[in-house]
């Protein structure tokens, strides 16, 4: 590890209001489930994952799919804090000709290993890969695939619930972004998924249940996963939706709204003071 | 009659037929021997669809999905992203039908070289009935971007076809039918993608046609010789991306068109057709093919006579269009 878990807080704070400008800028996309997920991704992109920003390619890289796709702001935020592009390209965002499309195009952004938005695609391309690499000999790139809880509802991901189990591809790493929320309101509500545990251990996973806001959880998880080799992994990571900004948090309205110039100040005002890490008023 | 001499005599009461899955199974097994990042996935019809012959030689580089279409092709657009030339088998009932949407994303946006191989196709399912007779695959491939889409019209074509498709980097569809197809190729007959060919010259009307109603054109078209019409024939085992060039050349040079299918006008082989000649050298077209209606159970030869998709019925309208 080359940050401290404190370094990585700040990360996510700083990724955190990377989000709420590029919105603003954009005028449109999603708020909730990028602010919840920015743990996770400063997890990936700064602790877990074996890759490189200047050669997206590399070809002993692990493999991170982001199957609701519609959270693409965070994760453009944090791979242009790790380095794959500069800061400023962050607002482009929705524009035309951007690289950093609504939702994300692999062809546009080096780095994006799939094109994804359509609900429910994300696990089973996973498990291809890890298909693929297992018919290759290759055993120590791990697959991430980050998960909504909403898209739980689409029947692709349990055809590739039962295939990624039948083929143990231990090298699939799942992380379901555990919001509770959805476009038309709480996961509960809309299509309830709970006993959710129970529903991927009759799949044949193994599962961990963690706090995904909590960054040291995150990566402990991850750790552990990749330690399971009998079977895949899924890790259920409850997040806080709209995290860091009170106002949005737990708020299913924002699921899909950005905010406007008053709310995006006050999101990040609030942001620079979160958890007391005071930072410059005139940044 | 037999102008480029590389096709066989169509009128030979003999000929061979078989299924055109068949050459595709046996195209796949050459594929795969040749290309070891050729791999398979099928979805419950291994047999049916002819990929059994890849599987029984490869077991490790194929893949059982169960019966789940979506996944089918979504696993296979992971294993292309890593490298691999899968091809993923099903009944084009299921396979394109049922996961448009993840061909679009996973395939075509994301551009995988991912192979959709949909069997079983048109109304020559027979007694399955209209739930298992696709016909709306080549209009839900051919609205694409990126996609090749291919239709061959007998078993050493598509055989032919299939180890073309492995060594072509673009998403690509291929369509095969269940039932003996006559076989009016030989192991000399040219294919190369995004080819239309002349099986034969004439100079009255131009028969332009695809996948099993090739055979039906030939036909047609000896029969109209004996009447004094000469039609021309072309085969157009691609229809995405169209010979353009061959298609426009023949239709300014006869100035009447016959498109035939086994699938819907709609979208299909007639609606591409017509698009492309009412920009470019506008030209009467009569499109045959399933007139926007579901199929029905019955035996093969009865359901394309009932759909009027024989040598007869092409006739009959070639008669008309010259008159």
């Amino acid at each position: 590890m080359t940050h401290s878990i404190e370094e990585l807080e700040l990360i996510a704070v700083e990724i955190r209001q990377d989000i709420i400008k590029m919105l603003l800028h954009a005028g449109s996309g999603h708020s909730a489930g990028p602010l919840g997920l920015a743990d996770i991704f400063t997890a990936l992109y700064f602790d877990i994952l074996k890759h490189d920003p200047k050669n997206p390619d590399w070809e002993e890289r692990d493999l991170l799919l982001l199957s609701n796709g519609h959270c693409a702001p965070v994760r453009y935020a944090a791979m242009a804090r790790a380095g794959y592009f500069d800061l400023s390209e962050l607002k482009t965002l929705r524009q035309l000709g951007s690289r950093l499309q609504g939702h994300p195009e692999r062809l546009k952004l080096p780095g994006m290993e799939t094109t994804s938005g359509p609900l429910g695609c994300g696990l089973s391309q996973a498990a291809g890969m890890a298909l693929a690499m297992r018919m290759n000999d290759i055993h120590h790139r791990w697959v991430y695939v980050v998960l909504g809880d909403g898209e739980l509802d689409e029947g692709n991901i349990w055809e590739a619930a039962m295939l990624t189990s039948k083929y143990n591809l231990n090298n699939v790493i799942g992380i379901i972004d555990r919001n509770n929320i959805q476009i038309d309101g709480p996961t509960e509500s809309v299509m309830p998924l709970d006993d959710l545990k129970a529903k991927w251990v009759s799949f044949g996973w193994h599962v961990i249940e963690i706090d995904g806001n909590n960054i040291e959880a995150v990566i402990d998880a991850c750790a552990m996963a990749r330690a399971v080799i009998e079977r895949p992994v899924m890790i259920i990571a409850h997040t806080i939706p709209g995290k860091g900004v009170g106002f949005m948090e737990y708020d299913f309205h924002w699921h899909g709204s950005p905010p406007n110039a008053e709310q995006a100040k006050k999101a990040l005002g609030e942001l620079r003071t979160l958890q007391g890490k005071i930072r410059s008023e005139h940044e | 009659m037999n102008d480029l001499n590389l096709i066989k005599d169509f009128l030979d009461k003999d000929i061979a037929r078989e299924p055109i899955r068949k050459g595709f199974g046996r195209g796949l097994l050459s594929a795969g021997k040749v290309n070891l990042n050729v791999v398979a996935a099928c979805a419950d019809l291994t047999e049916s669809t002819q990929m059994s012959l890849f599987k029984n030689e490869f077991p490790e580089r194929f893949v059982e999905v169960g019966v789940a279409e979506q996944n089918l092709v979504t696993v296979g657009s992971g294993m292309a992203a890593m490298g691999k030339i899968p091809f993923v088998s099903s009944y084009a009932a299921f396979s394109p039908g049922r996961n448009w949407e993840q061909i679009r994303t996973t395939v075509c946006l994301n551009d995988r070289p991912v192979k959709i191989v949909g069997s079983h196709a048109g109304v020559s399912v027979g007694p399955d009935g209209a739930t298992h007779q696709m016909l709306e695959d080549i209009a839900l491939m051919r609205v694409l971007p990126n996609m090749v889409v291919i239709a061959p019209g007998d078993s050493l074509e598509a055989e032919r076809a299939t180890l073309a498709m492995a060594s072509d980097q673009r998403p690509n569809y291929i369509r095969l039918a269940r039932e003996a197809t006559p076989i009016v190729t030989t192991d000399k007959t040219p294919f190369e993608i995004g080819k239309a060919y002349v099986y034969k010259a004439g100079k009255d009307l131009t028969i332009m046609s695809t996948g099993t109603m090739t055979y039906q054109a030939l036909a047609a078209a000896a029969k109209l010789e004996k009447d004094g019409i000469h039609a021309e024939v072309i085969h157009i085992p691609t229809i995405k991306p169209l010979d353009e060039k061959t298609i426009i050349a023949s239709a300014k040079k006869t100035g009447k068109v016959i498109t035939v299918e086994e699938g819907q006008i709609i979208g299909g082989l007639g609606g591409a057709i017509a698009e492309l000649l009412s920009q470019t050298s506008p030209t009467k077209v009569i499109r045959m093919g399933m007139q926007d209606r579901f199929g029905e159970s019955g035996k093969p030869d009865e359901l394309l006579e009932h759909f009027g998709l024989t040598a007869k019925h092409i006739a009959i309208q070639a008669h008309h269009l010259v008159m």
